[in-house]
């Protein structure tokens, strides 16, 4: 029965437009805008019968923010503060992304320096990115004190990431043809004597948190995506990994600096929560092998090109694309120019629209606090969702 | 002044102590709420509430002057009678579980000869309390709440039971200071020493029932937002928030009376022993909660069902049959 | 086999539960991370690569002036479009010193005729739009701006976060009532 051929005027667009296809007995319950599990304004329209969802829906664009039309309208290297704001958690890599797309366009050469220095931000960056995740995913399940110390771990990452990009969340140093500002001295220094810390706090995590049976209970075989689900829905990062598709972009696309280190993408196999959990876990000791081998073969030299683009460049005619591993999937950055000093079109591929895609299926004849484990298993950064 | 000699004592010594009772528990739910805080902080590794008062001892104070001032807010199409009385109802058959605990060997506002079978009755007027919230409140989180209460609390109560009868069978009795009376000073001379299993189960009936962490499911914040209690705000919420601490005194309390030899201890006897008890009793409380995830809610179930009912019926047969035996 | 495993698994998931109870006892009684702000300040070392609201660099020979040209350049780089510079005003040239530089010129001298001073007279950036991207530090050809390390950057209204990179340099230009008047009217 339609809602509003009831008489019944409460609800908007959304609510009145799911009622349609919902049962007599069952309830439609609005997770959010406002919702402490979405971490943001995402919505998720559910259709409970009990306490079994029956149907879910995110509703997006509560947090839209014209950054691809603000890409046409800003010249190329002003838009790279935005790509900083897309995801807060992984900035550096929608950085990446953006000026990657650009240096391809114009057939530039990033000193072996730069890639470097992209490199061990960038990863830096990914592992304050997955103890965000693994604090808020863990206080969706209940338990309030991991975030604390993952926030622990996290500043002082923080911290580190502070000396070359010159702030704690929205990092954009990246600049077309290199990076903003070398690696200090003592910057290196700290991120030697981080690492083994940080080696020492990872088993921590995993008795506390990964260990213990009423995690294990909730996550195991729950909102499992096997590899064909991902396939359809265009899901990439962690999340595919958990499935099994072994698809990392720093592998895949042979990035130049990765090639020549020695780390494995993680992967299993089971689809479930807990499997994506691992791989991000999994993921965050990866990152600290490539940061200390990058950290080793740091070679000399400038940070940042010769004749970098200056403040009225033109980009050269054309379009090119390009994509990195982001904490979240495979961020991709599709630019088309018509030889103006703006971006005739900046398509950003957004791996959280992707892998949200993916929920309304996982999270179908879960339990309610399922669908919120599964919704944070995702690690969905409402803002880059929308954009 | 003839007519104070009629009023009997018994009523006398009933109001003393329900006046006391009041009082215990308003300073207990403030002592609680800071001790919760503070642990909280230092598990985590921050100082938590440190601005009002030296070590932010005064905070909770502050907590209860801005409750009692907030305005009270009745939601649209929410039954007001409902709604304004399930608070109500949820503090003060707390209140009534304080009459037979025995504090001290004398120190029992009223000895009652079925004590144990008096908070038991009581204590599931609490469960009455947040059903009435939840579905008082006109709010799907909370009618969500309300459901997931009356199925956790009907269910944990049959091995609470269960785990409670089987000390009552040993001691012959239901008063609770007969049953303190029965156990000896030392550690190994408590009933936890013989009954380790009904201990155990009903410790976690005991996390159940007062709906604290990891069974903290009427209240999941993460997925039900605040449960049954999303709609209340001041001294509402209050009362629920003081009813849940309250409640996590008469467990402790009933524990160790039942186990832990109640004001019995090496030394000299008396209230400080069954205090020290029931304050670490509390403390595990508070260190379980900001310890484990929350379980869900087909699990809580499934540990009841599967786990802990047959396991405290083969531990009352058990009991039982060894009793008769000896 | 399957039987023993039954049996032992339940035992180590409850292991589990104590082993998450001993890392948070052990955490408590650890030493707290917390730095009470208002009372403590994080370290120095940390605010100084903080990139806190842009600042002017002082002029090498002239500290009371800064080093600032008032090229515009940052004016265009900024993403933000929250950097106003206003330029010195060319002086006014009267007809009698015109005529002096006439006559001169008609000598055949080499005259200097006054010129505007490369140098802003207002130089305002609207903190509450600027996004601490640096790009108006990397772009300005004589390196005059740098961030400063201000970690306390808080007002009472709008008009505090519109902040006079200038005020620290008293031998600066002023502006002109009309220029004022302009910037006003914006
Ligand atoms: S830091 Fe960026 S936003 Fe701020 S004034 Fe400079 S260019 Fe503009
Ligand atoms: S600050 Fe630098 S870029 Fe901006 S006007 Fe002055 S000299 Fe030019």
């Amino acid at each position: 029965m339609h809602y509003e051929q009831l008489g019944v005027t409460e609800g908007d667009f959304y609510n009145r437009n799911f009622e349609k296809g919902a049962r007599e007995d069952t309830m439609i319950l609005n997770l959010g805008p406002q919702h402490p599990a979405t971490h943001g304004v995402l919505r998720v329209i559910v259709e409970l019968d009990g306490e079994y969802v029956i149907r879910a829906e995110p509703v997006l664009g509560y947090l839209h923010r014209m950054h691809e039309k603000m890409g046409e309208v800003k010249t190329l290297s002003q838009f790279i503060p935005n790509t900083g704001r897309i995801d807060y958690g992984h900035a550096l890599g929608w950085n990446w992304a953006f000026v990657g797309a650009v240096e391809r366009l114009a057939g530039f050469e990033v000193p072996e320096r730069a890639q470097y220095i992209r490199v061990i931000t960038t990863e830096i960056n990914r592992i304050t990115s997955h103890l965000l995740w693994w604090g808020a995913f863990t206080l969706d399940l209940g338990a309030i004190t991991p975030i604390m110390y993952a926030f622990d771990d996290r500043e002082h990452l923080l911290d580190i990431l502070q000396m070359p990009t010159g702030s704690r969340l929205t990092h954009s140093s990246f600049r077309i043809g290199g990076v903003c500002t070398d690696l200090s001295e003592k910057f290196i220094e700290t991120v030697r004597d981080f690492i083994p810390k940080m080696r020492e706090r990872l088993p921590m995590y995993r008795d506390l948190v990964t260990d213990n049976v009423i995690l294990r209970k909730r996550l195991e075989g729950v909102g499992v995506m096997d590899a064909d689900m991902c396939r359809r829905y265009g899901v990439t990062g962690p999340v595919a990994r958990g499935s099994g598709l072994a698809y990392d972009v720093r592998q895949a696309e042979h990035f130049p600096i990765y090639e020549g280190l020695d780390w494995q993408v993680a992967v299993r196999t089971e689809g479930d929560s807990m499997a994506r959990y691992l791989v991000r876990m999994d993921e965050m000791e990866q990152s600290l092998n490539i940061i200390e081998q990058a950290l080793a073969a740091l070679p000399a030299g400038p940070v940042l090109m010769k004749n970098a683009p200056k403040v009225l460049w033109k980009a050269p005619k054309g379009e090119s694309y390009f994509a990195v591993e982001g904490a979240r999937g495979k961020i991709g950055v599709h630019l088309v120019s018509n030889g103006g000093e703006f971006a005739y079109k900046v398509k950003l591929r957004s791996p959280c629209f992707s892998n949200l895609s993916a929920y309304a299926e996982a999270a179908r004849g879960t339990i309610l606090a399922d669908a919120v484990a599964i919704l944070g298993s995702l690690d969905l950064v409402i803002p880059e969702i929308d954009r | 002044m003839t007519f104070l000699a009629a009023i009997p004592s018994e009523l006398i010594h009933i109001v003393i102590g329900m006046v006391a009772i009041m009082a215990f528990v308003g300073i207990h739910v403030l002592v609680l709420v800071y001790a919760e805080r503070k642990g909280a902080g230092h598990i985590q590794r921050r100082p938590g509430p440190f601005e009002v008062g030296p070590h932010g001892i005064l905070q909770p104070l502050a907590d209860a002057g801005k409750l009692i001032g907030k305005q009270l807010f009745t939601p649209t199409n929410a039954d007001p009678i409902l709604f304004w009385m399930a608070p109500v109802l949820a503090v003060f058959p707390v209140l009534l579980l304080f009459v037979p605990m025995p504090f001290g060997p004398v120190v029992t506002v009223q000895e009652v000869n079925l004590g144990l079978l008096l908070i038991l009755a009581f204590a599931g007027i609490g469960v009455l309390s947040t059903m009435l919230a939840g579905w008082a409140s006109n709010n799907k989180f909370g009618l969500l709440g309300a459901a997931r209460t009356v199925s956790q609390s009907v269910a944990y109560e049959i091995p609470l039971l269960l785990a409670v009868l089987c000390i009552a069978f040993q001691k012959g009795s239901l008063n609770l200071s007969t049953i303190v009376e029965g156990q000896g000073s030392w550690p190994w001379q408590w009933n936890i020493v013989t009954q380790p299993l009904a201990f155990l189960i009903f410790l976690v009936c005991a996390f159940a029932e007062t709906n604290r962490a990891p069974f903290d499911l009427p209240e999941a914040e993460s997925e039900l937002t605040a449960g049954f209690h999303t709609e209340y705000s001041g001294m509402g919420f209050g009362m629920f928030f003081m009813a849940e601490y309250a409640n996590m005194v008469v467990v402790s309390g009933v524990c160790t009376a039942l186990f832990l030899g109640g004001w019995k201890g090496p030394g000299i006897d008396g209230v400080w022993w069954f205090m020290i008890k029931v304050y670490a009793l509390l403390a595990l409380f508070i260190w379980v909660r900001w310890t484990y995830p929350r379980v869900r809610f087909d699990q809580l179930l499934n540990i009841n069902w599967k786990w802990l009912i047959p396991l405290a019926t083969l531990n009352l047969l058990g009991t039982v049959f060894l009793m008769k035996v000896f | 086999m399957s039987m023993i495993r039954k049996v032992l698994e339940p035992i180590g998931d409850l292991w589990s539960l104590v082993v998450g109870l001993r890392i948070t006892g052990r955490n408590f009684t650890r030493p707290q991370v917390t730095v009470h702000y208002p009372r403590e300040q994080v370290p120095t070392d940390l605010t100084d690569s903080y990139r806190g609201p842009i600042a002017l660099v002082p002029h090498p020979r002239d500290a009371t002036k800064s080093k600032c040209t008032a090229c515009m350049i940052c004016v265009g780089a900024c993403p933000s479009q929250c950097i106003t510079v206003v330029k010195a005003p060319a002086p006014v040239i009267t007809p009698e010193q015109e005529k002096t530089f006439q006559e001169a010129e008609a000598r055949g001298e080499e005259v200097e005729r006054p010129v505007a001073p490369r140098e802003p007279v207002i130089w305002i950036n609207d903190f509450s739009l600027c996004s601490l991207c640096g790009m108006c530090v990397e772009a300005c050809p004589p390196r005059c701006l740098t961030f400063s390390h201000e970690l306390n950057a808080v007002g009472t209204s709008r008009d505090a976060f519109l902040h006079n990179l200038l005020i620290p340099y008293p031998g600066s230009l002023k502006p002109t009532p009309e220029q004022v008047q302009k910037l006003q009217e914006r």
